[in-house]
């Protein structure tokens, strides 16, 4: 059960990564390889401040969420005037940038020893320290996530996002300033992948650089990939199965290491068959 | 009164020029052709007034205001759409959908915080319905034909209830029927004093539509008139027809 319990936070966690990518990637377009660097923030920012400055963790996640915000707009001014290679390279050299930021600014984030010791959340003095109590934390952040997606993705917002998606160019012509939409949806799916972040700190314990890299953006590509881009739910059954995907391999008879390292070169295959059959992904109704 | 005017209008790319110092207008309520061969300017023209291109030098004057720079997300401020000469349409968007985006709020905050309502609903209705595509609402732009993938632009024109439209190359490619429609259309356009701007290579509705004619040749106005004037002067048989 406990076990369960860990791989259902794990997924709440990436679920929330990949829906607010989705937001960008899928509904807009913009192929974003900068995510992890949102993720990274919110999960300093709440290590630093429980550790360091003993603050709240929900305290901790809404000021994590704004460094995410302030960020993602000095980044998304100039990202906002791009599209496509250029665009995704952008953003992968902003994500280089952070997870630099992160392994050399040791004063403040210890470099590569990482933080420790960070707390789990407390709330009028109940603590989340029970793996349970924090699934259903990690639950509601959950819900939040996915209201906040949904209501976007139904709103004329997000038929617009769909529209630059499409041709920003044309939409553009027929009123749209396209530069404050994809700012605005950049800057909220920052926003979203700061309190996954913050979660994902309070629920391990401890956080080092190399969990927010570029190869952490690409994991979360992956996962809206192979689950649909431009579709909510796909964004959950591609976090479902890419957590469970290593489990099963443990569970196949492979070593806890050998499972480890087969995980990526399947991550990796997967991609290329669906390229190759389904580029839209499982359940998308947009390939890139 | 012309409700639309350039006023030495430029735009060359390197050192060749597209549209050279042109200087004309578009009247209120009536339909003003544009022709030209190949490569004379009428789409760049088009596309400096309605944003797409930045101009290089001269002016538009929209509504009396005068603009060295035409910014394409303030169309709608000034009442201006367009078609494309190659299709434009939101691909993987329902036709439905793609009606609606041109029509509702289009601020982030505004589109934030509102959905379509009833009032949009008619409107999409009302133009899809005159096309003949409010049966296809649901299907994805990129399943249309070609013919009804050039009606889905009309629709989407009649739905902004602009005051100035341009068409470009509106006809192309359309059957006997949908060439009736549409030409009917935009001539209902202009009995509710809608401007319209025709760019067609089909002379026949030139003809038939238009109340005056602008012949461009290499970026420079080569001619102007009625259209079976124009159409008959030697110049323009020589630089259009090629005869």
């Amino acid at each position: 059960m406990e076990y369960l319990t860990h791989l259902a936070i794990l997924f709440a966690i990436y679920a929330i990564l990949a829906l607010s990518l989705n937001l960008i990637v899928g509904y807009t377009g913009l192929l974003s390889l900068a995510h992890a660097a949102f993720y990274g923030i919110g999960a300093y920012a709440t290590a630093i401040l429980t550790t360091t400055y003993d603050f709240n963790f929900f305290l901790s996640v809404l000021i994590g969420i704004f460094f995410a915000l302030i960020l993602s707009v000095s980044i998304g001014l100039i990202l906002s005037k791009f599209k496509g290679d250029y665009y995704a390279l952008g953003a992968l050299g902003f994500n280089v940038i952070v997870f630099a930021v992160m392994l050399n600014w040791q004063n403040l984030t210890r470099g590569p020893l990482g933080i420790p010791g960070i707390p789990r959340p407390m709330l009028f003095g109940f603590s989340f320290s029970d793996n349970f109590h924090f699934l259903l934390l990690a639950t509601c952040y959950l819900l939040l996530t996915t209201g906040i997606c949904n209501y976007i993705a139904n709103s004329s917002f997000g038929r617009a996002l769909k529209a630059i998606r499409e041709d920003d160019q044309a939409i553009s012509v027929f009123g749209y300033n396209t530069h404050h939409f994809k700012l605005a949806i950049f800057t909220v799916g920052a926003g979203l992948a700061a309190i996954a972040g913050s979660l994902f700190a309070a629920y391990i314990t401890f956080i080092d650089p190399s969990t927010f890299g570029a190869n952490e953006s690409v994991f979360i590509l992956s996962i809206i990939i192979l689950g649909g881009l431009a579709n909510l739910k796909g964004s959950m059954l591609g976090a479902l199965f890419l957590i469970l995907l290593p489990e099963i391999l443990r569970f196949a008879g492979f070593p806890n290491e050998i499972a480890a390292q087969t995980r990526f070169g399947l991550y990796g295959l997967l991609l290329i068959i669906l390229m190759m059959y389904k580029p839209q992904g499982l359940m998308g109704e947009y390939k890139l | 009164m012309k409700i639309l005017e350039t006023h030495n209008l430029s735009k060359h790319w390197g050192g060749v020029y597209a549209v050279e110092k042109l200087s004309i207008g578009f009247e209120q309520g009536k339909i003003t052709g544009i022709i030209g061969p190949n490569g004379s300017g009428k789409s760049t023209l088009t596309n400096l007034l309605t944003g797409i291109y930045a101009i290089d030098g001269g002016s538009a004057v929209i509504d009396g205001l005068r603009l060295k720079k035409v910014i394409a997300h303030q169309n709608p401020l000034f009442g201006i759409t367009r078609t494309f000469q190659e299709v434009r349409l939101f691909e993987q968007m329902t036709v439905l959908d793609n009606i609606l985006v041109v029509i509702t709020e289009k601020s982030v905050f505004g589109a934030l915080f509102s959905k379509h309502n009833k009032l949009d609903e008619k409107k999409a209705e009302e133009a899809l319905q005159k096309v003949g595509l409010w049966e296809k609402r649901h299907q994805l732009a990129i399943n249309l034909s070609y013919g009804q993938r050039k009606l889905l632009e009309i629709a989407r024109v009649l739905a902004m209830d602009a005051k100035i439209i341009f068409f470009d190359e509106p006809f192309a490619g359309l059957f006997k029927e949908m060439i009736k429609k549409v030409a009917g259309i935009m001539e209902e356009m202009r009995a509710q004093g809608k401007t319209l701007i025709l760019i067609e290579h089909n002379m026949e509705l030139i003809r038939k539509l238009c109340d005056y004619l602008y012949v461009m040749d290499e970026g420079k106005l080569l001619a102007e008139g009625k259209a079976d004037k124009v159409l008959s002067e030697r110049k323009v048989v020589e630089a259009y027809l090629g005869e």
